[in-house]
C-alpha cells in the first residue's frame, strides 16, 4: 500500500546527507539494533525449529505410503496376524498409514474455492475500482465492509455455509460445502489484492484507451486487466494457499473420518480434508500415527511454501514498475 | 497511504470531455454483473448473522441469559469463563507479538535497505503462511513438553493457556509487523530529516520520532492482531485446554470461545440439541467482540490518515 512512499523515503535517505547513521556507535543504539534484529530473526527461528523438529518426528514416515494409502489404525502386531490370514499389512498397519483422502480432498476444494473466489473477487474488484464512484455510500459501505470481513473468524464462515447448506437441503461435510466457506473466507484477500494490482496500472493507460474511443470496459477488459495479471494471481495464489491449510471452517461443516476416495462428481461427495486429517492423526493415542503426522505436516507445509514462492516469485518477476 | 495517483477515467470535470459515458451493446449486463459480485460481500455479512443469529436466538429461548452470562464454571451454559479463557491466551499472545513484531516492523522500515527488505518482509510474512493446525501441533508437541518444561523447567499441564499463547502470538506477529510496517514508512520524510539534522541518531529517530507519529497506524495494527488472536481456534483446540476455568492460572488449561465451539462441532451433539445452539451463542458472542474491535482498528486508522 505504501511501498512507494516506502520507496521513495529508503531512495532518498540513501543518497542524503544526514542519516543519522554516524551516530549510531553508541551503547544505547548498539543494544537497540541488537533488539531490532532479535524481533526480525524470532520469528525466522521459530520457523526453523517448527520445521526440524516436526520433520525429525516424521522422519521414519518420509515414504510413498503417506500419499498412496488411507488412515490406517491397526495395530502393527494385530496387522501381522491378519497378514496371517492372507491380507496385506501394508493396507491395515499403522505403520503405513497415509493422507491419501485428504490430500485429494483437499485438491478438490481448492480447485472448487477457486473457481468460486477468483471470478467473484476478480469482479468485485474491477467494479469497485474502475465502475464505482469511489465516494458514492455503495462504495464506502462495501468498503468498511470487505474490513471486517477480512477479519471475521475462520470457524464463524464455517457457520455461514452450515447454515447456507442446511437451508438448501444438503448433507453434511460434501465438498461444496467446505470450498463455500473457504471461498467467502478468502473473497476479501482476493479483492483487495485484486484492486491494489489495478490501482498501480497507471490511469495514462485508461486514458489513452478511452481518447482511441474505447468504453471504460473495453478498457478495463482489454488494456487494465491484462496488465494486472501478475498482481492479481499473487494475491490469489496467497488466498488459496490459506484457504488449503485452513481447517477451523471444516470442522463445523462435519468434515473428516473418511476413508475412500470420493465419487465423481466430487463436489457433492463426502470428503476428508488435508489440515483436518493431520489434527485427527496428532490426537491420535498410538504414537506411530502421530508420526505420520509430522510427516503430513511436512508435506502441507511444503505444499505451502511452495505456493507461497510462486507467489513471490511472480510478485517480484512480472510486476512491471511503470 | 496511498500516494499513488488517483486511479481511473478522468472525472469530466474542467476542459477534458467526457470519454467515460459511452457504452456498447451488452455492457449494461456486464456492469450488472459486476455490481452482483460486489454485493456479494455485504450479503456475507447479512448471511452470517443470519446463520449465527437464528440458532442463538433459539437457545436464549430455551435457557436464560443470566446462565449464560454467568462465570459459573459448573453451569454447563455459562460463556463468561470461556472470554476469561480466550482473554488470558490472548493477553499472552500480545505480550509476545506486539514488542516483536514491532521491532521486526522498525527494521524493516527504519534501518533495512531496499534490496534486504524486499526479501525480508515476504520471510516475516512467512509465518502467517503456516497452517493453525501446524501452529497447534507445534505448542502440544513442542512448546509444551520441550520449552516450557524441560527447558525452563515451568511446571505447565499438558494443556495450558501459556502454551497456547506463546504459539497464538508467533502467529499474529507478521499482523502486527506488516501492518505496523506500513504505518511507520507512511510518516513522511520530512518529519526524519528534521530529527537527523537536529543531531538525532537512528534509535532515537525511530523511538521519539517516528514512532510516535505512527502510533495510530500502530495501535490499529495491534487491535487487528487482537481480534485475530481472539478468533484463532485450532492452536487453542489443541493446546488450550478443554476444562473451563475462571482463575489466572496460566499454567493451566482454559476452555476458550473458539474452543468450545469446534469442540461441540466435532463431538456428536445432534443438530437440534441445545448444546449444539449453545455453540452459536458463543459463536454470536465471538463475532460481536471481533467486530468491535474491527470497527475499532477502522476508526483508529480513519483518523491517522486524516492527520497527514
Amino acid at each position: 500500500m505504501s511501498n512507494v512512499a516506502a520507496r521513495t523515503a529508503s531512495s532518498v535517505t540513501a543518497v542524503n546527507l544526514s542519516t543519522g547513521k554516524s551516530k549510531d556507535k553508541n551503547l544505547g543504539s548498539i543494544v537497540f539494533l541488537g533488539a531490532l534484529w532479535f524481533s526480525l530473526f524470532f520469528g525466522i527461528v521459530v520457523l526453523v525449529a517448527l520445521i526440524v523438529d516436526t520433520a525429525i518426528d516424521g522422519a521414519p514416515r518420509f515414504d510413498k505410503y503417506l500419499f498412496t494409502n488411507f488412515t490406517q489404525t491397526f495395530d502393527p502386531t494385530q496387522a501381522e496376524r491378519l497378514a496371517a490370514s492372507g491380507r496385506d499389512p501394508k493396507v491395515l498397519s499403522a505403520e503405513y498409514s497415509g493422507f491419501k483422502s485428504g490430500i485429494i480432498g483437499s485438491i478438490i476444494l481448492m480447485l472448487t474455492t477457486a473457481v468460486m473466489a477468483i471470478p467473484l473477487g476478480v469482479a468485485s474488484a474491477v467494479y469497485l475500482e474502475e465502475f464505482a464512484s469511489k465516494t458514492s455510500r455503495f462504495s464506502r459501505i462495501v468498503e468498511i465492509n470487505l474490513q471486517n470481513l477480512a477479519a471475521v473468524p475462520a470457524v464463524i464462515y464455517g457457520m455461514l455455509s452450515v447454515g447456507l447448506m442446511a437451508a438448501l437441503g444438503a448433507q453434511r461435510g460434501i465438498a461444496i460445502g467446505g470450498a463455500v466457506a473457504l471461498a467467502l473466507l478468502i473473497l476479501p484477500v482476493v479483492i483487495i489484492t485484486t484492486r491494489e494490482a489495478l490501482r498501480s496500472v497507471p490511469s495514462e493507460i485508461r486514458q489513452g484507451s478511452l481518447a482511441l474511443g474505447a468504453t471504460v470496459w473495453q478498457t478495463t477488459w482489454r488494456q487494465v486487466l491484462p496488465a494486472a495479471v501478475p498482481g492479481i494471481s499473487t494475491g490469489t495464489i496467497l488466498g488459496l494457499s490459506r484457504a488449503i491449510g485452513e481447517a477451523a471452517p471444516l470442522v463445523m461443516l462435519g468434515f473428516g473420518a473418511i476413508n475412500f476416495a470420493p465419487a465423481f462428481p466430487f463436489i457433492g461427495s463426502k470428503i476428508e480434508a488435508f489440515p483436518l486429517e493431520i489434527y485427527d492423526a496428532s490426537s491420535n493415542s498410538q504414537e506411530i500415527i502421530r508420526e505420520s503426522a509430522s510427516a503430513g505436516i511436512i508435506v502441507l507445509l511444503v505444499m505451502i511454501l511452495a505456493m507461497n514462492a510462486i507467489a513471490i516469485i511472480i510478485r517480484n518477476k512480472f510486476q512491471k514498475s511503470w | 497511504m496511498s500516494v499513488l495517483t488517483e486511479p481511473g477515467p478522468p472525472p469530466g470535470v474542467g476542459p477534458a470531455p467526457v470519454l467515460t459515458g459511452k457504452s456498447r451493446p451488452g455492457e449494461a449486463v456486464i456492469k450488472v454483473l459486476l455490481v452482483v459480485a460486489t454485493t456479494t460481500s455485504v450479503l456475507v455479512t447479512a448471511g452470517i448473522l443470519l446463520a449465527v443469529l437464528e440458532p442463538a436466538l433459539e437457545f436464549f429461548r430455551r435457557e436464560s441469559i443470566g446462565e449464560f452470562l454467568s462465570f459459573d464454571t459448573n453451569k454447563q451454559f455459562s460463556a463468561l469463563p470461556l472470554v476469561v479463557g480466550t482473554g488470558l491466551t490472548t493477553v499472552i499472545a500480545l505480550s509476545v507479538a506486539i514488542p516483536i513484531g514491532l521491532g521486526a516492523a522498525m527494521y524493516l522500515s527504519e534501518y533495512a535497505s531496499k534490496r534486504a527488505r524486499k526479501w525480508l518482509k515476504p520471510t516475516v510474512e512467512l509465518l502467517a503462511g503456516v497452517p493453525s493446525v501446524v501452529y497447534g501441533f507445534f505448542a502440544v508437541f513442542f512448546v509444551i513438553p520441550v520449552v516450557l518444561r524441560d527447558w525452563l523447567g515451568i511446571p505447565v499441564s499438558a494443556y495450558n493457556s501459556l502454551g497456547a499463547g506463546l504459539v497464538l502470538g508467533v502467529m499474529i506477529i507478521p499482523t502486527i509487523a506488516s501492518l505496523s510496517e506500513d504505518a511507520l514508512s507512511a510518516v513522511p520524510l520530512a518529519l526524519r530529516q528534521g530529527s537527523f539534522a537536529m543531531g538525532a541518531n537512528r534509535m532515537q529517530t525511530t523511538l521519539r520520532v517516528v514512532f510516535p507519529a505512527a502510533l495510530s497506524g500502530i495501535a490499529a495494527a495491534v487491535v487487528l492482531g487482537m481480534s485475530r488472536a481472539v478468533g484463532e481456534t485450532m492452536i487453542v483446540l489443541m493446546a488450550g485446554g478443554s476444562i473451563k476455568s475462571t482463575s489466572a492460572d496460566i499454567t493451566q488449561g482454559h476452555e476458550t470461545m473458539t474452543g468450545v465451539i469446534a469442540r461441540t462441532a466435532l463431538g456428536e451433539s445432534p443438530v437440534e440439541s441445545t448444546e449444539y445452539k449453545y455453540l452459536f451463542a458463543v459463536a454470536l458472542l465471538l463475532f460481536i467482540i471481533t467486530f468491535v474491535m474491527n470497527m475499532i482498528s477502522i476508526a483508529i486508522v480513519r483518523r491517522f490518515r486524516q492527520a497527514y
